[in-house]
């Protein structure tokens, strides 16, 4: 395991020194201000709250994590780079968990740059803000949930934009299995106890119950759980489409 | 007598037998890329690996590198078995993949900084690691550049450099040569009969002189089996070419059916076009003194006059064809 900090220095380092960091982290910015002041109503509302802004955080997540997400492994696969990494002395999951924890901890970043908005509104009025950290934390799970998932469906294909659209396709499902179009497909084949469960696997049930401050141990183990079972299954993956 | 020998060198430590393969063999689907294939290389020792595309060399590296997983056999490095300490024996192995790949957003010296604890080497001693990496191969100059602006052979040496970077006992290059020009080829040929010292080297390779220039044992693998192993010099024996006579001149068919009756002479060929004729003699007898004396009385002008060793690439298509025809009969 101690191998992991010399994995996330490199993958962190990686994003710097192309522009993907910088174009990531500007259109995050602008997009999360664009879609809470203009979509959320933000301030026309009058209430001094964040909730606009983190309403919209899951449909930002839905494109944007699985385009960081898409590089973390197709890259490796594509360049042969694979080969290297898998023959060095290095456990395969440490592979596994250092490029996730660099993805996550870089999308952490953004997140913390978003704190201008936070300010802004501590400026403006009284909020709540340690619903605001819980809707923060919250989003940053949400953010590692996407991140597992794109992180699979890209050790799966050696193609980047196979891997994107994919994973967008992966987490749309993920995000929506609580929403009722969902829910009413089931409900016609499916005895009630199934739909609660494929209820209970929607991100958005879990992100809205963290983001209205419940920060209930079913919520925080179901996002862990998550993680943790799609980066086994990367790992799996990994084994099995290395050597096409 | 030789069997004899080798047991006693065993007994005196000297031969330690550092990679062995056991009945390995590889399955793609229906496709066998490498099959039933066993070999053991001592310490010491470079061992090139020959044959056509798709023979399965890189596959037979990639199992004992532990990249793939053989579907049946063993692969042993250093006496430890892969499959029940991959960890312990690829920290033991240094392994230049083909191409080798490397992050090309890196510059150089980020990246063997990377490669080095990785490599099992302590962070106190990384930083002379590289170092000592960076002067061997040559790479001072390039140290701040990043890899993907680097020519071909600096990017084979940063491949090079990442894989000797912790000494390891035993290394192993997938065509280490490859596309590179004939100055790089020398130095990377260099580099490696520096280290094979005290190293158990495996390279593959398509070019044959270069097995002369450093391997001392040479396996031809054909179909993923291996149908030759021998010293470059023992293949050479194999060549119909072995102690022929060849020379430039302009010789009549005359001349060329008197040289033919010689008692010594087995064959004459005349290649046209380069005016070069080949004689090839009986049967393990040295014929270049009759030769030459032969030129001499009949006077004959002579450009080059020489004794062949042998040729490899002639070799190693008798080998390889005869195995694909063997294969068609199937």
């Amino acid at each position: 395991m101690r191998q992991i900090k010399p994995i996330i220095k490199r993958e962190l380092h990686s994003y710097f020194a192309t522009p993907i960091a910088y174009v990531f982290i500007v259109i995050f910015l602008i997009m999360s201000g664009v879609f809470a002041f203009y979509f959320g109503g933000l301030y026309e509302r009058g209430q001094a709250d964040l909730i606009p802004f983190f309403n919209f955080h899951p449909w930002l997540y839905l494109f944007l994590v699985p385009a960081v997400a898409m590089r973390l492994w197709s890259e490796e696969r594509n360049s042969g780079n694979i080969e290297l990494l898998m023959t060095l002395p290095v456990h395969k999951m440490d592979w596994v968990l250092g490029k996730f924890f660099a993805a996550w901890l870089f999308i952490g970043l953004a997140l913390l740059l978003t704190f201008p908005i936070w300010i802004s509104i501590n400026y403006l009025g009284d909020p709540d803000n340690g619903l605001i950290i819980a809707s923060y934390f919250g989003s940053f799970l949400l953010a590692g949930g996407f991140l597992a998932i794109g992180s699979c469906v890209s050790a799966a294909t050696k193609n980047q934009v196979i891997a994107f659209i994919l994973s967008v396709v992966v987490c749309f499902l993920f995000l929506l299995a609580g929403f009722p179009m969902v829910l009413n497909f089931f409900k016609v084949f499916l005895p009630q106890i199934m739909v609660d469960a494929v209820a209970s696997t929607s991100f958005l049930t879990h992100y809205d119950s963290i983001t209205k401050g419940v920060l209930d141990l079913g919520d925080l183990s179901y996002f862990a759980i998550t993680i943790a079972v799609w980066l086994y299954a990367t790992s799996l993956i990994i084994d099995m489409k290395k050597a096409d | 007598m030789l069997l004899l020998l080798q047991h006693m060198s065993i007994l005196r430590g000297v031969i330690t037998i550092m990679i062995e393969c056991l009945n390995l063999s590889k399955k793609f689907g229906q496709f066998t890329a490498v099959d039933d294939l066993s070999f053991t290389a001592n310490k010491g020792q470079v061992l090139g690996f020959l044959g056509p595309n798709g023979a399965g060399k890189s596959t037979t590296m990639k199992m004992i590198t532990g990249f793939l997983e053989p579907t049946s056999g063993k692969v042993k490095v250093c006496g430890l078995d892969i499959a029940d300490d991959p960890i312990a024996v690829k920290s033991k192995i240094g392994y230049l993949p083909e191409g080798a790949p490397s992050y090309g957003e890196m510059e150089v010296g980020q990246f063997l900084h990377f490669v080095a604890p990785l490599r099992g080497i302590k962070p106190n001693l990384v930083k002379s690691a590289v170092e000592s990496v960076i002067s061997r191969v040559n790479l001072e100059n390039v140290y701040f550049q990043k890899i993907e602006t680097l020519s071909k052979g600096f990017k084979r040496r940063v491949g090079l450099a990442q894989a000797i970077i912790h000494d390891p006992e035993v290394l192993i290059m997938d065509e280490p040569t490859d596309g590179l020009d004939p100055n790089q080829k020398h130095q990377v040929r260099e580099l490696i009969t520096d280290m094979s010292k005290d190293k158990t080297i495996i390279l593959s390779t398509h070019i044959l002189e270069e097995v002369h220039a450093v391997c001392d044992r040479a396996i031809i693998i054909a179909g993923g089996k291996i149908v030759a192993d021998n010293t470059p010099s023992e293949m050479e024996g194999m060549s119909r070419y072995h102690h022929a006579v060849s020379f430039v001149s302009d010789l009549d068919t005359e001349l060329l059916n008197k040289i033919k009756q010689m008692n010594c002479v087995r064959d004459v060929a005349y290649d046209a076009r380069l005016k070069e004729t080949t004689v090839f003699p009986t049967q393990g007898l040295f014929i270049f003194d009759e030769i030459s004396e032969f030129l001499r009385k009949q006077s004959i002008q002579v450009k080059s006059l020489k004794m062949e060793a042998g040729r490899l690439d002639e070799v190693f298509r008798n080998i390889t064809q005869s195995m694909g025809e063997r294969e068609v009969v199937k």
